[in-house]
């Protein structure tokens, strides 16, 4: 069987490729190495916490950073260190989950539209310009307001505000495929229609569908934040990014920063994990960089 | 010429009536047709399983969706979005008395991220890999990665609670000033042209911080799509046409690259928009500032549900109409608009 | 005492990637006031970075390491930026291929040869807008007034090259380079503007440098030439002399592989490559069969226009006409003919709008093009592209997409491959395409132009077609690989036994392949018939017009 050789063929490739690019990007590898400490702490992170991260301790309540409490601890006296770890598992979730279910539905349309044109990329183009018509922030607060406050929703509103760019990307990428010579190629060598989208068009548009990915689980990440950080989705006394950045965001003005500082630096560094890993991510997957 | 521009934007804005179209639909199926009960919603927390009837007959729930559909299309057409119940007014007057708060905000953020936005990616483009290209780089990962109610907080202890510059983050006046008289509904305007320039400053002062936290979060996508643009124009043939034929640099940056470099700048506008909309409700939660963003995110936390779907809806209406904006200011700029159909 | 344009020992150095890459090397010539020089050579041969030298336009990563410029006795290396920017357009002009993408697309037209006189000081405010129609008068644009108002997005490639050549002649520079001015311009049009420019340089006495792939034109065109390979230069000498009597053995190599005058095939390689056999073309033993292979008869497309009167646009206009079996016909015409259409009707990648597509008796075209994927003819009609590139995914190695029609259709029989039978087939084929089997585990980016070509010549022909339609395969290549190409479609149709539709803009390339040509134009056919007779004798206005447009060297 030649298509199982093929990959095989490839691989070693792929493997120096990959370390070619990490060597000569070094961002890349940075995030490379973050990515890796991010899915640690979610894996592991709850069992190897020094303090239980819901266990309140008047007497140690507003603490700053210390050799004890790393991050310090918070106007209940809980662990802040403790509580952005354990909160590491459940943010990654729900960016996850919202950008899996959003490229799967977004693409699928993008795909089909770009592919048959005509009335489905009529009707596709006009759901997510509709879409596309809200803020999209603004959106996902509609819709969490209207499906009931609940982490699953969350979901589904991150995942159908972030639904438009898979699905755009997706179009266009095919779009501009449709008639390429190799497409046209394959037609004469007798692939059916689906088949040449499944195989010949779509690995092709996937590289800029992956560096999309990338950059939106960055967003996401940051709307679900923004979501909680306005009360909506995950609830007190439950460890989250954005939810601690709320509660800390009263002490600011006393000077308790740490509170609101280690969560909040949390996010950012996950969403700047995921935006380098988008570009480098870029380099790796397409071909024509392959040398 | 004139006239065929002419019909372009009649037919720009007739396109615009369809996707009002989509956006009513929307906010249609999130207030009716969505899982949950919405006169259970509307009728608040303290509502008994009677007042709830009541409501849904008032409301029309118990009849069919599209009959509904078009109540809801002739409370739309009369300005009527219901009444917020935490406030006891209609969520119209809620949502118009705060708006001009969210577009005094809006506009200076938008304002300022272009101001810095725009020239450091010309700079970082023609001045490629030098400190100015650095810069811009830092500036964009940093941007986008920041939470913008993140920055906000910290911006906040920074300026007020350790160099105490920068007044408490308590809206958009000190409780010891009075509010100028409203003529443009933003302060800052209003109180100059009423001659006061004390209260002026001061509403100034309180619009910095809140304006420069949106204005990071902005000037991310606006520099890297500038510098983008820009890299991309510089390389092209007519670039090298203008080069061969001696014009000076100004000219060739300006006249030809800057003008061809703006219109991917303005397409991404409209997104730029999007994110700037939603950033603006976390930016006036965290500086108390009292527009429409910080008015929703009370309502949701009483389940005020009215004012919340008045509030989509006309963030969702602003926005299209900003879209409409940069269209027509892309037909002006771009003379290929509408050749091609 | 110095020429007027002095060039020694010129290096350019560009910074990539991987290092340092010499692009030019070496080169030195002069030009005097009056005359005209042709560089000559194929793309990567550094023709274009040393005429960029000349105005000091290099990219930001080219640096001239070497040499000197002298132009009127200054030193353009060591000139200030503010010298040489008086110096650009003024004293020295330039024009370049692709005319439309070389004008700023949303400045009117009148406005950028206005921005050229108000920089170099000919005109004011006041008089800039009279003087810029008045060089478009000059370059012979009709109603220049209103011209003037138009975006180079409303003009056509030829009208284009007219307003940069405008551009370039505003303020009556002594010298002009060309770059490449009439790639991808049909032959046609080409002509007039090589004609405009050669009357215009000629008429202002001026100094010229015509950058160019195609000796033939460059012979035309020029009084002296010099060839470049890899960033040196191999041969310098008067286009007469060069023609007549080459030196240097690729000078001999590309003057053999450029078309223009030959009258086989085989001519355009070198000896050494020529196969060992006299190619002495004997009937293929299908031929016996009179019925043609392929019959199309009042073949039309029409396509709705987007304007709100609504009308349609016939892109093909009711065509007839018949490929024999194991014939090749040609389908000439420049771009916008309805060539390219055609094509793909036959190939039943597109439904026709009226007519019949009889292919070995049956009407193919009743079979919906999207349907066509699994019809038995599909093996049987078979297309190698124009652009190798494109058309192979980028994705694929090249054994994969050769095997692709392979492990979809199955060979002629119906007889699918797998495992070594597919490989060995695969192989066969790269043997049969002149293609090495180390190449085949190779995806595209790693191969040259001509091994690309290769790969979609062995794709086509794998499951055995009886008709192979060719699309320009060769406009892409340079020169010499086309020569190469050219020979290998005839050994394989020598082989192989199969009819060729050899869609081209290029007769002199035609000539060489085909029995018969037919010449379309605005969507109709304009005379077709044996192709030597037709070349010799042509009847129709429009084919002794093609036939004028190639450039005829002084031999």
């Amino acid at each position: 069987m030649t298509s199982t050789a093929e990959p095989a063929r490839a691989a070693p490739g792929l493997i120096t490729h990959t370390l070619y690019v990490l060597r000569s990007n070094p961002i890349t590898l940075l995030a490379f190495v973050l990515l890796a400490l991010f899915v640690l702490a979610a894996l592991i992170g709850p069992y190897v916490v020094p303090h239980d991260p819901y266990q309140s301790n008047a007497a140690n309540a507003l603490k700053p950073p210390s050799w004890q409490y790393w991050f310090g601890t918070d106007d209940l006296g809980r662990d802040v260190f403790s509580r952005v770890v354990v909160a590491t598992r459940l943010d990654l979730l729900i960016s996850l989950s919202a950008v899996v279910i959003s490229f799967f539905a977004g693409s699928t349309l993008g795909s089909l539209a770009g592919f048959y044109g005509g009335w489905t990329d009529r009707i596709v183009s006009r759901l997510l310009d509709t879409l596309m018509a809200f803020p999209l922030f603004v959106l996902a607060m509609g819709i969490v307001a209207a499906m009931g406050n609940s982490v699953q929703n969350i979901v589904i509103a991150t995942a159908i505000v972030n639904l438009p760019f898979y699905a755009r990307v997706s179009r266009t990428e095919v779009n501009i495929r449709r008639e390429a010579g190799f497409v046209q190629a394959a037609r004469l060598s007798g692939n059916s229609n689906l088949r040449i989208l499944a195989t010949q068009i779509f690995p092709n548009a996937l590289p800029p569908m992956m560096v999309q990915i990338s950059l939106n689980l960055g967003w996401a990440i940051l709307n679900a934040a923004g979501l909680s950080f306005i009360g909506l989705g995950v609830r007190p006394p439950t460890p989250e990014w954005g939810i601690m950045v709320a509660e800390g965001a009263r002490f600011i003005v006393s000077g308790e920063w740490w509170l609101a500082l280690f969560p909040g630096a949390a996010l950012m560094l996950a969403v700047f994990t995921f935006n380098m890993l988008g570009d480098g991510l870029r380099d790796i997957v397409d071909p024509r960089q392959r040398s | 010429m004139t006239s065929s521009r002419g019909m372009i934007v009649l037919k720009r804005l007739a396109q615009a009536i369809p996707t009002l179209f989509g956006v009513i639909v929307v906010t249609f199926i999130i207030t009716r047709a969505l899982p949950g009960d919405p006169a259970a919603y509307f009728a608040g927390p303290a509502a008994t399983p009677e007042s709830i009837a009541q409501i849904r007959a008032g409301m029309g729930l118990d009849k069919p969706l599209p009959e509904q559909f078009v109540r809801y299309l002739q409370d739309l057409a009369t300005g009527n979005l219901g009444s917020s119940i935490s406030t006891g007014q209609t969520v119209l007057s809620d949502v118009l008395s705060r708006l001009p708060a969210s577009l005094e905000l809006t506009f200076s953020a938008l304002l300022l991220a272009l101001v810095i936005a725009v020239p450091l990616g010309i700079l970082a483009a023609t001045r490629q890999g030098t400190f100015v290209d650095h810069l811009c780089r830092v500036v964009v990962t940093a941007g986008v990665s920041l939470p913008v109610f993140f920055t906000g907080l910290a911006l906040v202890y920074v300026f007020y609670y350790i160099l105490g510059v920068a007044p408490a983050p308590v809206g958009r006046l000190d409780f010891i000033y009075i509010s100028p008289p409203t003529i443009t509904g933003f302060y800052v305007i209003d109180a100059l042209l009423a001659g006061d320039p004390e209260t002026a400053g001061a509403a100034f002062k309180q619009l910095i911080l809140p304006a420069a936290t949106l204005a990071i979060f902005t000037l991310a996508p606006l520099a890297r799509m500038t510098r983008a643009a820009m890299l991309q124009v510089l390389a092209s043939d007519f670039i090298r046409t203008a080069r061969a034929a001696g014009l000076s640099r100004r000219k060739i940056l300006f006249t030809y690259a800057f003008r061809n470099a703006l219109l991917p700048v303005v397409t991404t506008l409209g997104m730029v928009f999007s994110f700037v909309l939603g950033a603006n409700v976390l930016v006036e939660k965290v500086f108390a500032w009292p527009g429409i963003g910080s008015y929703a995110v009370e309502a949701l936390v009483v389940s005020d549900y009215a004012a919340v779907q008045g509030f989509v809806l006309v963030m969702a209406i602003l926005f299209v109409v900003m879209n409409l904006l940069i269209d027509l200011s892309y037909t002006v700029i771009d003379p290929r608009v509408g050749f091609d159909g | 005492m110095t020429a007027f344009v002095d060039v020694r020992n010129l290096s350019v150095d560009f910074k990539t990637r991987n290092g340092l890459v010499h692009a030019v090397r070496d080169v030195s010539f002069t030009l005097d006031k009056g005359r005209t020089l042709g560089i000559v050579g194929e793309s990567g041969s550094g023709k274009s970075v040393t005429s960029y030298s000349l105005m000091r336009i290099l990219d930001a990563a080219g640096v001239i390491a070497g040499g000197a410029i002298t132009f009127e006795g200054m030193d353009i290396g060591s000139a200030s930026e503010r010298a040489m920017r008086d110096i650009r357009g003024r004293e020295i002009s330039m024009i370049f291929q692709n005319p439309r993408a070389a004008l700023n697309p949303i400045r009117k037209v009148g406005h950028q040869i206005e921005d050229v006189l108000r920089q170099h000081v000919q005109a004011d405010a006041h008089n800039a807008r009279e003087k810029a129609i008045e060089v478009l008068k000059q370059v012979r644009i009709n109603n220049p007034e209103e011209r003037y108002h138009s975006y180079p997005f409303e003009l056509s490639g030829g009208m284009c090259q007219r307003i940069v050549i405008a551009l370039a002649l505003a303020c009556k520079p002594q010298l002009l380079i060309a770059d490449e001015p009439t790639t991808g311009l049909d032959v046609t049009t080409q002509k007039a503007v090589m004609d405009l420019v050669a009357e215009l340089t000629r008429a202002r006495g001026m100094a010229m440098i015509l950058i160019t792939h195609d000796l033939g034109l460059a012979a035309t065109y020029c009084d002296h030439l010099i060839v470049m390979k890899s960033g040196e230069v191999v041969e310098s000498a008067p286009a007469l002399e060069l023609f007549r009597n080459p030196q240097h053995a690729y000078t001999k190599k590309l003057l053999r592989a450029t078309p223009h005058g030959t009258d086989s095939v085989r001519d355009l390689l070198p000896e050494d490559m020529r196969p060992a056999e006299p190619a002495a073309a004997p009937e293929p033993a299908a031929a016996k069969d009179r019925t043609p292979l392929l019959e199309v008869r009042n073949l039309v497309k029409e396509y709705p226009l987007k304007s709100a009167r609504g009308g349609v646009f016939r892109a093909v206009g009711g065509i007839s006409f018949s490929v024999g079996r194991g014939e090749s016909v040609g389908l000439v015409g420049e771009s916008g003919c309805g060539k390219s259409t055609t094509s793909s009707m036959v190939m039943r990648l597109l439904d026709p709008t009226s007519g019949t597509i009889r292919f070995d008796g049956t009407d193919i075209g009743e079979i919906p093009a999207g349907a066509f994927a699994r019809s038995p003819y599909r093996g049987r009609l078979q297309m190698v592209f124009q652009d190798a590139t494109d058309s192979l995914n980028p994705r694929f190695s090249a054994r994969r997409s050769i095997a692709d029609p392979l492990l979809q259709l199955g060979l002629k029989g119906g007889e699918r491959l797998s495992g070594a039978a597919l490989n060995a087939r695969v192989e066969e084929l790269a043997t049969l395409c002149g293609l090495p089997h180390h190449l085949l585990d190779r995806f595209p980016h790693q191969l040259s132009g001509g091994q690309k070509a290769r790969v979609g010549i062995a794709r086509a022909i794998a499951v055995s077609p009886d008709l192979l339609v060719l699309d320009e395969p060769t406009a892409a290549l340079d020169v010499s690989v086309q020569a190469v190409v050219l020979n290998l479609l005839v050994d394989l149709k020598e082989k192989l036994g199969m009819s060729y539709l050899f869609v081209s803009h290029d007769l002199a390339v035609v000539k060489l392949l085909c029995e018969r040509v037919i010449v379309m134009k605005g969507g109709e056919i304009v005379e077709q018939g044996n192709c030597a007779k037709i070349l010799e004798a042509p009847e129709h206005d429009y084919t002794k017009a093609l036939l004028a447009a190639i450039p005829h060297p002084p031999i």
